[in-house]
């Protein structure tokens, strides 16, 4: 196998070895995209010649005893993380030249545990959407099959690690962003609990729900970033006090007699028979490893699609005012006075999915509208929420497909906005809730497309959902393929 | 012939309130495509939610305070340094008054 290929935990074993060098590592990563880049896509700003100082750097530390958790790995970043000195574009014309002042503070902690950064990978504009076509730069595309999404918005990050050119991603998860992008492309995605992650230096989509989390090759290099991202930071106030376990030791501890809730309304029409074919075998898979599994009702589950395309429009149409041509960003020379600069600024600044949700967030808190839309939407959301906590008393996780389908085809849903949000149905109501999901590879279809199956538990409780993760990866055993490019 | 959510000339208001704008096919085409979002979204008057208290944040923190202390902060030149037009240590806007 080439370095590219392998996982973090992998290549640290390596590394402390000295039967590598991390200069290797990031020249096998580089080799790779060179090789590939041109049909996936997956970035859209490379960071090859400060990787390769970084790498040597990280060996000089490496020859002098000092090994970090992350000491020479190479990560990339989607592009919705500011990083001092290197363009951060969110994927929006509207930021095509904005080089942040500063980093995003899991920058800070990944840079601090030694990575190196391969580059800003390519999104959605913004963050919205679910097949990484509204990128200003351009579509990615699905390593496993080139004529299809890889899932978004994160989609870049997800094929840039199915795709081997990364070791391990970044990315962020609004309504599933981050499991549905990991599901499409057949890798491991957490979002953790909303405020365990600092969000200081994210771009800002819907402040409620966003969260950060990695994607990776397997679970245990889920932990190991787990390890390095979570916790409190001073200059974020949702960022949450609460203590941080060491992520690893949850990952051979099994799961016998642990009850798994599958909610039966997430098993509807609708849903593709290979993606239940393979859902359904990891419910076995589990019960092989010792599990009991129940079925538990999440009742508000149809509501999830319509209260979060209110509240997340609403808290973008209000995140996004701040791009005005005035401070930072893409300015028209075309208007005449200050308001007709603004709007020919945002008007030609912005996409057209971003301009659909600011209109329908600005039309849903307007006077008059905000009691029908917003304040009904936050009250649903409630209920969602109370769902979960309910659920949660009778069963440790939840297991349910990550997607509906396998990775559908580029152009397939973009001219029609609704059929693009259902691809979201089942990865939504976590993030209303506030809790952690985590979706891992659970098989191929016919056409060898992969498939994700999706974990959820209580808040806070990742190591949990990673002990689960580990324990359905070791039992599952699914098949090593790696997309041919 | 389905109910009418948002009219066109609403769909024009919203856009100025979001300081956006649209030409005549843009207006029409997100016209239609809002009207087909809103009424999805009237599936939520199936749900009772008399008495229920809205969650804007499904993980609320309360007074996240911190020390009224003096930190570093980002020197003007580096906030200025994105600015599409700066001058004299201020970002420099077309004219707001005759």
């Amino acid at each position: 196998m080439e370095l590219n290929e392998l996982t973090i935990h992998e290549l640290l074993d390596r590394l402390r070895a000295g039967e590598t060098s991390s200069a290797e590592i990031t020249a096998s990563v580089f080799g790779r995209i060179d090789a590939v880049e041109k049909e996936v896509h997956a970035y859209i700003t490379l960071m090859r010649e400060t990787a390769l100082a970084e790498a040597e750097a990280a060996d000089e530390r490496i020859r002098k005893g000092e090994m970090g958790a992350l000491t020479g790995i190479p990560i990339a970043l989607k592009d919705i993380f500011c990083t001092k000195g290197v363009r951060t574009t969110c994927g929006s014309r509207i930021l095509e030249n904005f080089v942040p002042p500063y980093d995003a503070t899991v920058v800070t902690k990944l840079r601090a545990a030694g990575a190196v950064f391969t580059g800003k990978t390519n999104m959605d504009e913004f963050a919205m959407g679910s097949s990484t076509e509204n990128s200003f730069f351009g579509a990615t595309r699905n390593p496993w099959d080139r004529d299809r999404i890889p899932g978004g918005s994160s989609g870049g990050s997800a094929a840039a690690v199915a795709a081997d050119e990364c070791i391990a991603a970044l990315g962020s998860d609004t309504g599933g962003s981050i499991r549905q992008p990991a599901a499409l492309c057949g890798v491991v995605g957490l979002k953790p609990t909303y405020g365990r992650i600092s969000r200081f230096g994210l771009v800002a989509f819907a402040s409620s729900l966003d969260q950060i989390g990695p994607f990776t090759k397997d679970v245990e290099d889920c932990a190991i970033l787990m390890n390095v991202l979570a916790g409190y930071d001073p200059r974020e106030s949702t960022s949450v006090p609460e203590e941080v376990p060491d992520y690893r030791r949850f990952l051979s501890q099994g799961i016998e007699s642990w009850k798994v809730g599958i909610p039966k309304e997430y098993f509807i029409a609708g849903i593709d028979p290979e993606v239940e074919a393979a859902v359904r075998r990891a419910i076995r898979v589990v019960e092989g490893a010792g599990a009991k599994c129940i079925e538990v009702s999440l009742p508000h589950t149809e509501y999830c699609l319509a209260v979060y395309y209110i509240v997340a429009p609403a808290e973008a149409s209000s995140n996004l005012a701040r791009y005005d041509g005035v401070k930072y960003g893409f300015r028209s020379g075309e208007g005449r006075d200050l308001l007709e600069m603004y709007k020919k600024t945002r008007a030609a600044g912005f996409g057209a999915e971003v301009k659909r949700r600011i209109m329908i967030g600005t039309y849903a808190l307007s006077s008059g509208y905000y009691d029908a839309y917003y304040k009904k939407a936050s009250q649903v959301r409630g209920l969602i929420k109370r769902d979960f906590d309910e659920a949660f008393t009778k069963c440790d996780v939840i297991l349910t497909p990550t997607t509906p389908t396998p990775a559908f085809r580029i152009g397939e849903k973009t001219d029609d906005p609704m059929q693009m949000y259902l691809s979201d149905i089942l990865t939504i109501s976590t993030n209303l809730a506030g809790i952690p999901g985590i979706s891992v590879p659970c098989g191929f279809t016919a056409a060898g497309l992969p498939v994700g199956v999706q974990f959820l538990a209580g808040h806070f409780q990742e190591g949990r959902l990673l002990q689960f993760a580990s324990a359905y990866e070791k039992h599952a055993q699914i098949e090593k393929r790696r997309p041919t490019l | 012939m389905e109910k009418i959510k948002i009219s066109k000339d609403e769909v024009t208001h919203v856009a100025h309130l979001a300081r956006l704008e649209f030409g005549e096919a843009e207006t029409e085409k997100f016209t239609a495509q809002l009207n087909g979002i809103l009424r999805y979204m009237d599936k939520l008057n199936e749900v009772d939610t008399n008495g229920v208290e809205p969650v804007t944040h499904a993980i609320a923190r309360k007074n996240a305070f911190r020390e009224d202390a003096v930190n570093a902060s980002l020197p003007p030149e580096a906030s200025l340094a994105n600015a599409p037009e700066s001058r004299g240590g201020c970002f420099l806007v077309p004219k707001v008054i005759e």
